[in-house]
């Protein structure tokens, strides 16, 4: 178990400093740092892995003390027995990649590092170009050189900082699938930091929210990102619209309650939540869970059908944006499959289709 | 052609640009990577010599050496026999003249490093030491190279400091630019011209290497 408490404070100019302020603990397995960027969440792993060092507090891994603020310690990082992963990777340009991997091995008998070496190069396939400069490798192969480096020491624990950005999501998966049949061998607390929702669901055991330095929530992805608590992260989570709202009534018998939307231009329905009527919220709603219909629907169990007009299309990749406004403006996700067959064009008169239980309340 | 003076001035060259760059490197290495506040006067001593007139560089160096000067007493007790005019004064004097050409480079080149490269040898279990070695000094090569064919060129080039605290010795401090100063002084263009021409040739070639191994700073390795 990894106990960190730790505060640091950083001098901004003018602005208000930027505290980061974390209690937490890791348990053995996947842990995701989830936030929005310049939430903290690297200076978080700086400081566990001692590359920064807070102003207060104290970092252990179970008996082992890291950090203590108090007394003035701090253990340098090459003492920590930790592994990390850096966003850049940090590959040696002027070593192979066997010399990269056996970096870290400095202390062992020749033998049996290059037995290692070659035994987590197997693990993680990149045995083939072992001779090889990281210049001439590929992303992906980068990627999982970086990761056999981490690994080979055995570390205590294990920081990974964005390892998989930049990869394509078959890639990211191969990697995921390797990262955590280590896991299951090596049970140790790994920090996880990404952006990337697929990568959340793949890794999954547990999420930490960070927001503004501090932890916001922590739980099973399901709960914390699909429920997004505050605006920054449900604009972190890939919630397109966050809307301002007014709750008018609350309707127990129904599970539900109502709230208007952009200064009463529309009204919904969401799912009861904790806000009494008259407070003010925000709504946080997905681009692809909107429904759009060309007429009005019947018989749906959807509860929020508001009549709109497309005011402008736009074509992005495999995927079209809709802003439709309908009370309040709406960005909506389609297919362009389904723009042809609607006919789906500006100032054309639509309905939109929410569920109930795909508004989330958002403080 | 003096080929005498020449010989010296290469020998002294050689010897300044190697015990330099042995100073220069940790030097550089606490310029470039601590984070002391005070660190601007060192940075400011170090770049001394590059402003200074080198007749005054000579001459505070000649007071330091000379038999009343606190280095020429410390010498003349360990060694029995005194500083100023000698080789060994030369080589002191050098070096301290030619120190900002051997630093800038390296504090340059380890400033340019990937920060990250250096945390990951920690995160590794690398000491500073090893770090040094098998990061630091790798990656930093050609700011290595620039130290020291700088501080060779600037040494083989030398002239006011080496006629402060060297004279006019032959075979012990009379270098190539004083052998062409005489020259001159004597009316003896030809031989002055040979000397000087060779002198503007090794220097051109030096700073090709400087400058052509610079070029390739940024791609070493195979191109990405």
């Amino acid at each position: 178990m990894l106990n960190v408490q730790i505060r640091k404070q950083f001098r901004s100019n003018g602005a208000q400093p930027f505290v980061l302020d974390v209690t937490a603990s890791f348990a053995p397995g996947f842990t995701v740092l989830f936030g929005p960027s310049g939430a903290g969440k690297s200076t978080l792993l700086d400081c566990i892995a001692g590359l920064q060092q807070p102003d207060a507090g104290e970092i252990h891994l179970g008996d082992k003390l890291y950090f203590d603020a108090a007394r003035n310690l701090s253990l340098p990082p090459q003492c920590r027995e930790l592994a990390y992963v850096f966003q850049s990777l940090a590959l040696f340009p002027h070593l192979s990649v066997e010399q990269n991997i056996r970096y870290g091995l400095g202390k062992l008998p020749v033998s049996e590092q290059i037995e290692r070496a070659h035994n987590i190069a197997t693990e993680f396939r990149i045995h083939n170009f072992l001779s090889r400069r990281p210049a001439e490798l590929s992303g992906g192969e980068k990627q999982r050189v970086a990761l056999a480096r981490a690994l080979v020491t055995r570390p205590r624990v294990l920081l990974l900082d964005e390892p998989l950005t930049g990869l394509d999501s078959v890639l990211r998966r191969s990697i995921l699938e390797d990262l955590r049949a280590w896991n299951d061998a090596n049970r140790i607390p790994i920090l996880y930091v990404t952006h990337n929702r697929e990568e959340v669901d793949a890794i999954g055991e547990r999420v930490m929210t960070l927001v503004n330095g501090r932890v916001q929530e922590s739980g099973t992805p399901l709960a914390v990102l699909d429920a997004p608590r505050s605006v920054e992260l449900a604009h972190a989570a890939g919630f397109e619209n966050v809307l301002p709202a007014i709750v008018v009534e609350h309707r127990p018998a129904d599970g539900v309650m109502r709230v208007s939307l952009d200064h009463a231009a529309c009204e919904i329905e969401i799912p009861l939540g904790d806000a009494a009527p008259g407070r003010e919220v925000r709504v946080a709603i997905r681009a692809g869970d909107i429904l759009v219909a060309t007429e009005l629907p019947h018989f749906l169990s959807a509860r929020n059908i508001l009549p709109g007009t497309i005011e402008s299309v736009e074509t992005r990749g495999a995927m079209v944006a809709l802003c439709v406004k309908a009370g309040a403006s709406f960005l909506v996700h389609v297919t362009p499959g389904a723009v042809r067959a609607l006919d789906l064009s500006p100032g054309l008169l639509v309905w939109l289709v929410i569920k109930t239980h795909s508004c989330h309340l958002v403080r | 052609m003096n080929a005498e003076a020449l010989f010296l001035s290469l020998r002294l060259a050689a010897t300044v640009s190697i015990l330099l760059l042995a100073i220069a490197l940790p030097l550089a290495y606490g310029l470039a990577f601590s984070t002391w506040r005070g660190k601007f006067l060192v940075e400011s001593v170090v770049a001394l010599p590059l402003v200074l007139p080198p007749t005054v560089l000579g001459f505070y160096a000649l007071v330091a050496m000379g038999p009343r000067g606190p280095l020429g007493k410390i010498w003349q007790s360990l060694f029995g026999h005194p500083l100023a005019f000698t080789f060994a004064g030369l080589v002191l004097a050098s070096m301290l003249y030619s120190l900002p050409f051997a630093v800038q480079p390296l504090v340059a080149s380890f400033e340019s490093l990937d920060r990250r490269l250096l945390d990951a040898s920690a995160v590794l279990g690398a000491d500073r030491a090893r770090t040094f070695w098998r990061v630091i000094l790798p990656l930093a090569w050609p700011g290595v190279l620039t130290a020291l064919v700088l501080s060779f060129a600037h040494t083989l080039g030398e002239f006011g400091v080496v006629l402060m605290v060297g004279g006019n010795l032959p075979g012990i401090t009379r270098t190539v630019s004083i052998d062409i100063y005489d020259r001159v002084q004597a009316l003896d263009y030809a031989a002055a011209h040979q000397t000087a021409l060779l002198l503007l040739l090794i220097s051109f070639v030096v700073l090709s290497i400087v400058y052509g191994v610079n070029r390739r700073v940024w791609s070493p390795w195979p191109a990405k």
